[in-house]
This record gives C-alpha cells, sequence and structure tokens, in this order.
C-alpha cells in the first residue's frame, strides 16, 4: 500500500465514492457486516453527543467546546481498531476515538465544564488526556513509543494533530524522533483544511502533509478521512508496519471541520458557503450510510431511533456531569507534587483562614450585624 | 563533581531497569563534561544513548516514557539551550499529575550545566533557576559538592515528581571531596548549615558556595562570625531553616549567581521578612548578577559574584 500510494506520486488514498460505493475493491478492508454496522452507530453517537454539546454551550451550561462535526470516520476507524492495551495520544478533536477507549462523555462534559477530574479516565487505559497546546503531545508519542519498544511490549500509539500542528517544531521533532528509533507510533493528521481560520496552504509549501513523510524516512499515506474504509485499511496497513519493527507510519487523514474551530469561532469570517456545501457532499456519515442502506444493513427508521436513544443517553450523562458537586480547595493543592511540600501547605492553610474569615463576613452581612 | 554525579547514574541504571539516560552526545563520547562517560558501554545502547539535537524532542519523549513507566534522565548540554523545551517543562512535565488527577506522573530528571566563570561562548553561562523555580508542579535543585552532587541525583531519579537538577559547571573539577561509596540518599527540600554562626545569615547554593567561603575567611579576619546556609533545594524552598537562623543572628544575605529583579534572592528576603520580621537587625539583602545579560569572558568579572562583592555586602550589613 505505502508503494503504491507513496505520497510523492501525490494522490489520495480512497476507498468508496462520494455516494457510498466501493471504488477500490482490492483495498477494501473485509469487516463482518455486524461489526460495520456497530462503528456506524458508534460514529453516529459521536456525532449526536457531538453536536448536542454545542448546544449546551449555547444555552451556558458547558464551557468552550472544540466540536468533532465532520470528522468522526477517522477517530470511527481508529476506535475500531484501538486496543485497550494500546495508548491514544489525543489532540482535542478525537471523541470517537477516546469513548473507543472507554472515556465517558460524561468525563469529556465535566473536563469542559471545568473539572481536572475529567482527564482522570476511570476506565480508559493507556488515554492520555486531551492536549491543548499544539502538537506539544506528538513528542510524548514518541516516547511512549520508545518505552513500548524498550519494554518489548505488543502494543502502539495512536497520536493525533491538526493541520496547523504540523507547523510546530514538536511535529518535527516527533516524527523524526520515532523514524530514528523505529518505534511503533501511527501520527494521525487530522487535515480539516483550517487551523482556527488559517488555510492549509499559509501552512506549507508542500504538496500534501502525507510528503513530509518522506524527508523522515518513515512511511506515509494520504487517505481520504471522510472515507471510513480507507481510514480503516489506511491503520491496518501502519499496524503491519509497526508490529513488524518498521514503525512510525504518518498518515495525512484529509477531511473537513464543518463545525467552527472552537464555539467561540465564527468560521463564515474565512470560508465560503459554496466551500462548505461541496464538502457536505463528502460528509462521511452520510457516505456511510449510503452503503450500508445499498446494502440492506442500515435504514432510516433505524436511524431516526438510534438517534432519539442517543439524545437521551447523553443528556443522562450530561446531567449526572452537571451535578457532579463543588470543587472542593484540596483539590487546587494536592495534585501537583507526589507529597505536598510545606510551603504549599502553608499556603492552603492559609486560604482556609482567609475562607473561614470571609465566611463570617458573609454570616455578618446576611444577620444585619456589622 | 563529575564522578559523583556519574556515579549516582551508575548505581540507579544498575538497581532499577526503568531507569533511562539519554541526551545530545550522552552516549558514546559520555557527555561534552564526560558526566556520562562509560555508562554506555556499562549499561547498553539502548539505556544510554545520544538523541537527536532537539531538547524539546528530548524533554518532551522524556515525557511520554515516564507516563508509559520509564524513568528517563535526560541531559541539556548547556543551560542555554533548554529553552527550546520550556513548553514541555511548564505546559507538560509539570502538570501532568495535576491534569490527570493523579493518573498520570512524571518521574523524571532533567539535568544541566549552568552558571558562568568559565570563559564559556555566548549563551552558555547563564544562572536562570528562578525561572524555573516559578513554575508549579516543577522541582528544582542544585548541589554545591561531590556528595551531595550523589545523594541529591539518587533522591532526584527515585522521586516521582519531575526534577530540574543544575549542575553548577564552573566547579564540576573543582572541589575534591571523599564521597561515600555505593548508595545514599539526601532528601530534597532540606537546605544544610554548613557553618554556625552569630553575627549574619548567608544563604547561597551552587557555584556561590565556594565565593561565600572565601569571603567569609577574610570576614573572620575582621571579627565577623557568618553563618552559611547552602539552599540546595530552590523549589521547594526551605524557609524552616532560613528563618531559624536570622531569627538567631538578625541579620540575612542571600548570594546567588543570576540577574536581581524577581530572583531567587528576593524570595529569601521575603521569608526573612514574613518570619522573623522583628529579630532583624538590617534590611534583608543580596548580591546578585545585574540585571543584564551575562558579559562575553572579557567582561564576565564586573558581573560574576566574588568573594570581595560578597565581604563588601558583609561589612556594610553588620555595620548597619
Amino acid at each position: 500500500m505505502f508503494n503504491e500510494y507513496n505520497p510523492l506520486k501525490n494522490i489520495i488514498f480512497r476507498v468508496m465514492d462520494d455516494d457510498g460505493k466501493i471504488i477500490n475493491k482490492a483495498w477494501m478492508p473485509e469487516i463482518k457486516n455486524e461489526h460495520l454496522v456497530k462503528y456506524y452507530k458508534d460514529m453516529l453517537f459521536a456525532r449526536v453527543a457531538d453536536l448536542q454539546t454545542v448546544s449546551y454551550q449555547r444555552q451556558g451550561r458547558i464551557y468552550t467546546y472544540p466540536p468533532n462535526y465532520g470528522q468522526e470516520a477517522i477517530s470511527g476507524a481508529t476506535g475500531a481498531l484501538i486496543k485497550k492495551e494500546d495508548w491514544l495520544v489525543p489532540a482535542f478533536r478525537e471523541m470517537g476515538a477516546m469513548l473507543a477507549k472507554g472515556v465517558t462523555l460524561k468525563e469529556l462534559f465535566l473536563y469542559f465544564m471545568g473539572y481536572e477530574e475529567g482527564s482522570n479516565f476511570k476506565n480508559a487505559e493507556n488515554t492520555l488526556p486531551i492536549s491543548v497546546p499544539i502538537a506539544s503531545q506528538l513528542v510524548h508519542a514518541s516516547g511512549i513509543g520508545y518505552a513500548i519498544k524498550y519494554n518489548k511490549e505488543d502494543k502502539l500509539v495512536y497520536a493525533f494533530v491538526g493541520d496547523g500542528g504540523t507547523s510546530e517544531g514538536d511535529f518535527h521533532e516527533a516524527v523524526n524522533f520515532a523514524g530514528v528509533w523505529k518505534v511503533p507510533v501511527i501520527f494521525i493528521i487530522q487535515n480539516n483544511q483550517y487551523g482556527i481560520s488559517t488555510p492549509v496552504k499559509l501552512q506549507t509549501a508542500s504538496e500534501s502533509l502525507a510528503v513530509k513523510s518522506v524527508a523522515y524516512g518513515v512511511k506515509g499515506i494520504q487517505v481520504d478521512g471522510n472515507d471510513f474504509f480507507a481510514m480503516y485499511r489506511a491503520l491496518q496497513e501502519s499496524i503491519k508496519v509497526c508490529r513488524s519493527g518498521e514503525g512510525p507510519v504518518l498518515i495525512e487523514a484529509v477531511t473537513y471541520r464543518k463545525g467552527a474551530h472552537t464555539t467561540s469561532d465564527d468560521p463564515t469570517k474565512y470560508r465560503s458557503k459554496e466551500e462548505e456545501d461541496s464538502w457536505e457532499l463528502k460528509d462521511p456519515l452520510r457516505r456511510m450510510k449510503s452503503y450500508l442502506e445499498k446494502n440492506t444493513l442500515w435504514d432510516d427508521k433505524q436511524e431516526q431511533r438510534h438517534i432519539e436513544q442517543f439524545k437521551l443517553e447523553v443528556d443522562r450523562q450530561f446531567v449526572e456531569a452537571e451535578n457532579h458537586g463543588e470543587y472542593s480547595r484540596e483539590d487546587v493543592f494536592i495534585h501537583h507534587y507526589d507529597q505536598m511540600p510545606d510551603d504549599l501547605q502553608e499556603q492552603m492553610r492559609q486560604y482556609d483562614r482567609f475562607l473561614q474569615w470571609k465566611e463570617a463576613r458573609v454570616n455578618n452581612k446576611t444577620t444585619g450585624k456589622q | 563533581m563529575v564522578n559523583a554525579i556519574n556515579d549516582a547514574l551508575d548505581i540507579k541504571l544498575e538497581e532499577d531497569k526503568n531507569v533511562i539516560v539519554y541526551g545530545e552526545d550522552v552516549g558514546v563520547e559520555g557527555g561534552v563534561f564526560r558526566v556520562t562517560e562509560g555508562l554506555q558501554k556499562k549499561h547498553g545502547v539502548e539505556r544510554v544513548f545520544d538523541s537527536p539535537l532537539a531538547e524539546s524532542g528530548i524533554v518532551g519523549t522524556a515525557v511520554g516514557m515516564a507516563v508509559a513507566g520509564l524513568r528517563p534522565v535526560v541531559e541539556m548540554q548547556f543551560c542555554g539551550f533548554i529553552y527550546p523545551s520550556f513548553n514541555q517543562i511548564i505546559s507538560h512535565a509539570s502538570r501532568m499529575r495535576n491534569r490527570s488527577r493523579g493518573k498520570f506522573e512524571t518521574p523524571m530528571v532533567i539535568r544541566m550545566p549552568y552558571g558562568g566563570g568559565i570563559n564559556a561562548l555566548e549563551h552558555h553561562s547563564e544562572s536562570m533557576e528562578a525561572i524555573f523555580g516559578h513554575i508549579p508542579g516543577l522541582k528544582v535543585v542544585v548541589p554545591s559538592t561531590p556528595h551531595d552532587a550523589k545523594g541529591m541525583l539518587i533522591s532526584a531519579i527515585e522521586s516521582n515528581d519531575t526534577i530540574l537538577y543544575m549542575e553548577p559547571k564552573r566547579i564540576y573539577r573543582a572541589i575534591k571531596q571523599e564521597v561515600a561509596e555505593g548508595k545514599f540518599t539526601i532528601p530534597l527540600g532540606k537546605a544544610n548549615v554548613l557553618s554556625q554562626g552569630k553575627d549574619v545569615t548567608i544563604v547561597a547554593y551552587g557555584a556561590m558556595i565556594r565565593e561565600v567561603q572565601r569571603a567569609m575567611v577574610m570576614a573572620k579576619d575582621q571579627g565577623i562570625s557568618v553563618e552559611l546556609i547552602d539552599l540546595r533545594s530552590i523549589y521547594p524552598i526551605d524557609r524552616e531553616t532560613i528563618a531559624g537562623s536570622v531569627k538567631k543572628t538578625g541579620r540575612i544575605i542571600t548570594v546567588t549567581e543570576g540577574p536581581r529583579s524577581f530572583g531567587v534572592a528576593s524570595e529569601i528576603s521575603q521569608i526573612a521578612i514574613e518570619e522573623a520580621f522583628l529579630h532583624l537587625e538590617a534590611p534583608p539583602s543580596r548580591v546578585t548578577g545585574f540585571d543584564t545579560i551575562v558579559p562575553l569572558p572579557r567582561g564576565e568579572h564586573h558581573y560574576m559574584v566574588d568573594p570581595y562583592k560578597i565581604l563588601f555586602e558583609i561589612e556594610r550589613i553588620v555595620k548597619y
């Protein structure tokens, strides 16, 4: 595959066309029908959750949130293949992959509501928290890859970054280190065409982002990231490369961010309606749904029934997160060091004295005493 | 001190297979100061190795190794080259435990030679510990003797926190001291009272200890008795030892190499004021570098703190 789709040829790997028709049978992955339906449902769930989260934000019930809308196939295919013991190193637009690892929606909601506890991921092994400083997480992936190789473990690292992140120094350092060390890391660039408002052509003079792999001496491929089958197959082949000790692999997944960068962003300022409409035809869920319908694995009735169920489930977890309770004052202090330094303990005691004083003042005021 | 650090690394490499040592030229050459000499040969190329020349990559991969269960000890070749990794230190290494609410830890040590006085090239002489002391979640320590260097490094490698271990390169080979063989540790965060005195407390660390000791010989000739505290740890800072000493002497001078404003000396002066205000016979004082860039070698003597600058301040404060 990596020869056939060598990034120097500047061709994109596709399996399915925009209408859900298989156009590249040679590379169509073998997936059981029941699994296919599950993967579709997982992507649908992520989409329902994502859209609903944006509406919670609009209602003022959650802080700033970066939507995944339109990019679900990349996380969906990753989620279908990633194993419990594999490492997931996310950026911040990989909800589907995080849910597949065992992160709960409630945890993600807690994080975006302003609780660090939302990054504690009680049921997800080997999953790093969302990483906000762009591309900085990729070097961690290379280090984790080293640890896996050093301990001779049978694990992989899936590391994510956006198109803008490929301009950062840490992108270069991460792929370079991983290439020198030959460690099992799959770097996945979600090229959603924009870094906030800046288009890809202002990020690089390279013909593609996948072609950067050539300079690092690692395998790379440009994939239609809205084509679930192409993403799934490209990941399968990347896993083989990593397992054989030849890793890492760099995948450029071409997609489109249908939503805003975050809920604070207004995309109408930097992209046209025509452009948005043209990408609508390539929507990853629409395409997979067409495929499933053609093969009588899914229909509108099922779709509607599931969407209704999913909405209830999302809301259930959201309300649970809303009732999480107060942020305790200890939580500000206790997680910085293995043992809290004396000086920090004293700062906490000082804060307690202040809180007692404040409590007394407020009580005095409400009872009318001065 | 070079041998003591090498010995500490050797002991931990021997004892714990999770310890990994790497950095620029650390493997075959044994580091530009030969601190890691012989370790690759003894412990293998998987455990002691040359990394690509990229500081953010070095610290960032160490964060990854640490969350995956290893205990990396990485070298920054010189203090002036640490800044590309600053983002990894402040945004990840020092935050990982807090942001994951204890799920992930980053037990790792960043070793770095620092400080002036060796006629070095540009970017090789700074002493910027204050910048790092300001970072929540990070520990910053500085040994001043071979004995401390060994015991403190072993403690640092065994700690579950991220530790910036600053090595005063000016005295890498300047101090001859018998260092106990085998393993021993020195707790991090505790200062060491090097000499008892009654007239003035001096707090210093790293290469400045030797300068203060030279000034103390001259002060003694004038009948001035100095209590010298080796701070050892910039953060956590040992308030108790500083406070106890100032309460006894009533006077305090902090001696540091770094720029004056917003520096470690400012913090120590504030501790003296908060903890011992009524015992003070003179304002807390400091002998430091200027708020300037360290001059190139021909001008460095203007900048560097030397025994006379310290003696000048001792006389002023004792007579205050």
